[in-house]
Formats: C-alpha cells, structure tokens, sequence
C-alpha cells in the first residue's frame, strides 16, 4: 500500500493537513492561555530575558555589520549616478522597511526558537508534559503563553535595537569613512522615512515574532506526532533543526507577502 | 457503584505503526477497578498496560467502549471536566517525569503552587513534611539529575500525594531498580496508601514481588484480560494462557499444585 504513489499522497496530504490543523489549534490555546489565571509574571519576565536581552549582543553585531556593509554596497552604486546624498535614504529605507525585522527574526529563530523547541520536545519524550496534565496544570498558560508573549513584546523591541543600529552602521561608514555630508545623510532619512514605512517593519516583526515562536514551539510539542522524525534525543535534534529550517522560510515568505499587499 | 473507582466497557485501542499497519493493544477489554483497594494490572511488554492509565487519564482517546470513573462516563471529556478529573489522580510515572530543571523542592511544590492558593509557608511546611515522611531530608536542593533511581522515585510519589489524591496511579513503579530499592519503594507504597486511604492502581511487570501489595490482579495478554479476585487465585487458574503466564513470570514452583494433579 506504501509503495502506490498515489497512496503515499495521499497519506502526505492527510498529514499535513492534520498537521496544520494541530498547529492552528496549538496557537489558539497559546494565544489563549495568555489570559488565563493564574498569570505567571515571572516566568514572562524570564522569558523576555532570555529571548530578549539574551539575544541583544547577537542582534547588534548583526546590525552593525549589515549596516556597514549597506553603507559601503550603497555609497559605490549610488556614486556612480552622482548621488551619495540618498545614502542615508537608501540605508535606513532598507533596514527599516526589510533587513530589520527579517533579520532580527531570523536570528531570534536560531538563538532563542531553537532553545525553546528543543527545551519542549525534551519535556515531552521525558513525560514532563504529561505529568503537567496529569496535575491538571494547563501546560500552555505555564510555559507556552509566556514564551509567545515575551516572543511578541521582545522581536519589535529587538527590531528597533537593529534599526537603530544599522542605520548608525551606514552612518559610519557613509559620513565618517567615505565623506557624505552629515546633513545631507540626516535630511535624507528625514524626508524619506514615512509613518506608513515604519508601521510596516513594526507589523512585519511582530508577524515574524508569531510565526517563529508558533512553529519552534509547536514542533517541540508535537515532538511525538511529526512525521519521519524518529525517536528519543535524535527526534528532539531532528524537530529542532526542523524547526528553525520551517520557521526561517515561513518569515521570508511572509515577507513577502506582507511587503506585496502593505506597501 | 461507589465500590468501583474505575470501570472499563468494551475498550478499544488501535495503534497504527509507521509502515501503515494496525494492531489492536486492547481488543474489547472490559474489567473494573475497587476503590480504596490495591490493584495489580500485569502482562509483557506491549500488552496495553500503560496504554490503559493513559486511556483513564485522557492522555488517549479509546477507539472504542467506554471508561467511567465512580460510575461517571469520562470517555470523550474535555476541557475543565478533563482537568477536573485528572485533580482527582495522582500519577507516579515510569521514568519519574520530575522537572528536571527545578529542585526537588519546586518540583514537590509545584502543584501545590499553581493549583491551590496556599500560601508559601504553608507549601514549605508541607513539602518539607512529605520529604521527610519520604527520607529525603536534606536534598531538597538538589535537582532530579544528582538523585538515585530510587530517590526520584520517592520525590515523583512526593508530588504526586501534595494534592491527597483519590486515585494513584503507578506506572511500572520499580523499572530500573535493584531488588532492595524495589521492596523498600513497595513497602512506602503500603505504607502510604495506609495513611491517605486512596485507590492504588499499579501497572507493572514485577510478577510475583508486586502481588504481594494486590488485593486484585489483572492480566492483560495480547488485546484480552483476565481478572483475578486474589494474587492466589492465578495459581490456581487453569486457563492455558494464564499457566503460561505463571510459568514465565514466577516459575515452576508456583504451579507446582497443577503438576501434581
């Protein structure tokens, strides 16, 4: 029966659908054990620590390097049409709008969504998930709801650190290593940057922040149910590294969608 | 009814392995659980042994039968009568299950902490109290990882009593032990099941050591069951898949009255 291609996919689209239909209903209970009572403060607060202050040295590097880079890549292309005055245009447009908030989820999805599947799918081959249920203790208002809403406040947070950042990076290297008139660069920004613009990195970088907190810890939840995955430690590393692959795509894809319909 | 603490009717549990095939773990098993006594659920490995408390638990949905519990049907429940129910259980699991990035102390703590409002005094009062009942003074600060097979055993059994459950469950409780750990952790279980008077459900493969605490025996053998009023009674039985039974799992000797015949 394996061996019929038309069997196989069928059974592949049974699962994905099942798959996508556990998914939906992992993050409404997450969502929703948000606002369940007990609140566990502190675990909030230990989350937005971990996934936010944790990951600041990490973002910055990445910033400062993008930002330079940018600057540099900028200043060349625009020299040639006589117009290193729309460095600071391009750089900030650029980090603001794109590299901000895909960046800054990308590397929230390696440093932090890899952590937490890996701590779920390890609670869940160990029965530690079981033994909440059976204490009849919510497992998602005790550490899946705290680990989205500290996902979703920290990645805009983290988002501004970038951009701030970058664009400081393109600053550097534009004004202070290659010439750009200071004003010119500032002005620049100025008259370029829109409210419309800045509303579309904050709502990409909170959709990212969902997506990338969703599929890590939903994979790590549903360590057991994913197909192919295998058992014990080796489906934990296999779930994870799943789940950072799955999450990074789904950012770029909905990058680009969100780019086609807001902008 | 309210001697029965857990009925099952006709229960049904398919697995579908990953090459597409079915087995059926329990095919139309019915038995039923006395409250306030100690029950014995046996058989090999495979059997549906586990499979059943995580059936009674909710952790499974049967493919079919029912399951009550004090006469109540909680077969297809969920929600907050899910939750309300599983308040109503401890469970020791197999592998202990402890938080294994909390103490000791928080792991006892925990239910108490996030299921009751008492205040903190009173939860360090009590968890010190179990601890000590239990012999494990003095590790409250450690984590499960730097605890014998044993003690975490004894801190699973501490957790799961904070809440005076009506029901314990013990999923193969002395996995992995050697034989003296085994008849000290099953002498806490008499002893503490005298103290919180609750229903012991004890699902293991410690055939005949874990007889000896069974007021009732059930065998679950490839889908079916058989139930047993007494630890004596499956010596006597004659059953053929029964005597085979016996005969692997205690030996010769106890059938050594059937022989003789």
């Amino acid at each position: 029966m394996q061996q019929n291609p038309i069997g196989k996919l069928g059974s592949t689209g049974l699962y994905i659908l099942g798959d996508l239909g556990r998914m939906g209903l992992f993050c409404m209970r997450a969502l929703r054990g948000a606002f369940r009572r007990p609140f566990r403060f502190m675990e909030l607060v230990r989350q937005i620590h971990f996934i936010g202050a944790g990951s600041t040295a990490v973002i910055f590097f990445t910033a400062l390097s993008t930002g330079m880079v940018l600057g540099l890549q900028g200043y060349y292309s625009l020299k040639q049409f006589g117009a290193e005055g729309m460095l600071g245009s391009a750089v900030s447009l650029t980090i603001i709008m794109e590299l901000g908030p895909v960046l800054t989820a990308l590397m929230v999805a390696g440093r932090a969504g890899s952590a937490m599947c890996a701590e779920l799918g390890i609670m869940r081959i160990s029965e530690q998930i079981d033994a909440l249920d059976c204490m009849a203790v919510d497992p998602f208002r005790y550490m899946i709801s705290p680990k989205f809403l500290a996902t979703l406040i920290v990645v805009p947070l983290l988002t501004s650190i970038f951009d701030l950042v970058g664009i400081a990076g393109g600053y550097i290297v534009g004004v202070n290593m290659k010439g750009v008139n200071p004003g010119i660069f500032i002005d620049g920004m100025h008259t370029s940057i829109t409210n419309h613009d800045l509303r579309l990195g904050f709502i990409k970088s909170v959709v990212f922040a969902l997506l990338v907190v969703w599929i890590c810890t939903g994979r790590g939840y549903f360590v057991r149910e994913i197909r192919g995955a295998g058992f014990g430690s080796e489906s934990v590393s296999r779930v994870t590294t799943q789940a950072v692959v799955l999450s990074s795509i789904s950012v770029l894809i909905f990058d680009y969608l969100l780019t086609a319909v807001l902008l | 009814m309210k001697n029965v603490a857990i009925e099952f009717r006709d229960v049904v549990k398919t697995f579908t392995a990953a090459d597409g095939r079915k087995q059926t773990v329990l095919d139309a098993v019915s038995f039923t659980i006395p409250a306030g006594k100690t029950t014995v659920i046996a058989g090999g490995s495979g059997q549906g042994k586990s499979v059943a408390l995580k059936l009674v638990l909710g952790l499974m949905r049967v493919d079919g039968g029912r399951i009550l519990v004090d006469g109540k049907d909680v077969t297809d429940i969920g929600g907050a009568g899910l939750e309300a129910l599983r308040a109503r259980f401890g469970v020791l699991f197999q592998g202990g299950a402890l938080f294994d990035s909390m103490t000791v102390f928080d792991n006892v703590a925990l239910p108490l902490r996030e299921r009751t409002k008492t205040p903190e005094g009173e939860i360090r009062r009590r968890v010190l109290e179990t601890l000590g009942q239990l012999e494990l003074s003095g590790h409250e600060e450690k984590y499960p990882a730097q605890l014998s097979g044993g003690m975490q055993k004894r801190v699973g059994l501490a957790r799961a009593l904070q809440l005076n459950p009506e029901i314990m469950l013990f999923d193969e409780p002395t996995t992995g032990l050697d034989p003296i750990m085994t008849r000290d952790i099953y002498d806490l279980f008499s002893r503490t099941q005298a103290l919180v008077g609750y229903t012991s459900v004890i699902v293991s493969h410690d055939i005949p050591k874990v007889l000896n605490l069974a007021d009732h025996v059930i065998i679950l053998n490839h889908g079916s069951v058989d139930v047993f009023e007494s630890p004596e009674e499956i010596q006597w039985s004659t059953k053929e898949n029964i005597r085979e039974f016996v005969k692997t799992t205690m030996g010769q000797i106890y059938q050594s009255h059937l022989t003789e015949k």
